[in-house]
């Protein structure tokens, strides 16, 4: 009962949070809320069972979609103000839709089908960690990690393509230090997160977007100055996830008895998981970081 | 039971109110906030469909859980690259 109570609350928050971005009259007002919305979707994935995706949403969702949502706000100052704009023929197509929508849902059974999962517990033994949603992603379905990793270099490239220099504000000197404080502690509760991964809910993608949230933290309080596509171990860190994924999968090919692309011998696979691991956390962690934070100003040539 | 009727019904209207937002606009900022509450609509129906053998006493579909956790990384490097060309287009000498 008290659980029931929770959930209607929680969904009613969710809706209203949502409702209240969309149609807010001011923008900032629309971003705040936005992130709100973020926070509260990683409390419904802890109560939905789903703790991998609760650390991600945690410094996705509610940290770094923030920071970027906040950056493109400061583009809108100089803006001209749009006219207000109708409301009530939206809302019956999108309310008929919605119906039609919740009308289709309801007619989900709540009796699963387990043939995948069944499958992926049956395997769980030879994929080298014991944590089934580690398991998919670097075992099973590495495929899907592989071409994310591309997804995410492929847009930060787009990124780059589009500078806009936004002036950078001098650190006020409490967040400065409070930075400071934290950073070390993120630094280590990423590592743990990543070494979890095998075993726990963690991973690379969790260690990895929380280890980006401490490089936007303290980049945005001035500090990092390293931390630029000019640097040329940094490009390489970027694509260090991609290339060592593709040569993990190639390594593992011309290992007697391997036939298929990206499946790992049993007896080498919590290593080479743990290998590409980090440096897919490192990649995701300085991608991630890169296209919040974009480039610094360019320093003048005599400086 | 109910619980899990309820957050399917969550994510439809999630995607609802995303779709409202992605139409009326005004601003381009606020368009590319509604496409994420529609995503977060869609993996809430995911993970809601990844619950359901919690209610039988098992554990949570796990195939799912990785699919969403690829889409969260995927929909924000999207949304950074989206906010990227916006940041263009609103620098542009009018």
């Amino acid at each position: 009962m008290g659980l029931l109570l929770f959930d209607v609350v929680l969904c009613a928050l969710l809706l209203t949070l949502a409702g209240a971005a969309m149609l807010s009259r001011q923008l900032v007002h629309a971003v705040t809320l936005f992130i709100a919305f973020g926070v509260m979707m990683a409390l419904a994935w802890a109560r939905l069972q789903a703790p991998d995706l609760a650390l991600a949403e945690a410094a996705i969702g509610a940290g770094l979609t923030g920071a970027l949502c906040f950056t493109a706000l400061a583009r809108y100052a100089g803006d001209a103000g749009y006219p207000k704009p109708k409301l009530w023929l939206p809302l019956v197509f999108v309310a008929a839709v919605s119906a039609l929508l919740l009308y289709s849902v309801f007619q989900i059974p709540a009796q699963p089908t387990t043939e995948l999962s069944e499958r992926v517990a049956e395997h769980l033994a030879v994929s080298g960690v014991s944590h089934p949603v580690t398991a998919v992603l670097l075992n099973f379905r590495a495929w899907d990690t592989l071409l994310e990793l591309l997804v995410l270099l492929l847009a930060l490239l787009g990124a780059r393509q589009v500078p806009s220099q936004l002036p950078l504000h001098a650190g006020w000197s409490l967040s400065v230090s409070w930075s400071r404080l934290l950073s070390p502690m993120l630094l280590l509760l990423s590592a743990y997160l990543l070494w979890r991964g095998a075993a726990a809910p963690g991973g690379a993608f969790q260690a990895g977007a929380l280890l980006a949230s401490g490089l936007v933290i303290l980049r945005l309080n001035q500090q990092l100055a390293w931390l630029s596509w000019q640097n040329f171990a940094v490009r390489t860190l970027v694509l260090a996830g991609l290339i060592a994924f593709v040569m993990a999968g190639l390594a593992s090919l011309l290992l007697p008895g391997q036939l298929v692309w990206l499946s790992w011998p049993v007896a080498l696979a919590g290593g080479i998981i743990l290998l590409v691991e980090t440096f897919a956390t490192l990649a995701i962690a300085l991608t991630l970081a890169l296209l919040v934070v974009g480039e610094p100003e360019q320093e003048p040539a005599d400086a | 039971m109910l619980s899990f009727y309820l957050y399917l019904a969550t994510a439809a209207l999630l995607l609802g109110v995303g779709s409202l937002g992605l139409w009326r606009g005004p601003e381009l900022l606020r368009r590319i906030l509604a496409l994420n509450v529609i995503g977060a609509g869609i993996f809430m129906l995911m993970v809601s469909l990844a619950y359901r053998p919690v209610l039988y006493g098992e554990p949570a579909d796990s195939v799912l859980h990785a699919l969403v956790l690829t889409g969260l990384v995927v929909a924000v490097s999207a949304t950074a690259f989206a906010l990227a060309l916006l940041g263009r287009l609103l620098a542009r000498p009018q």
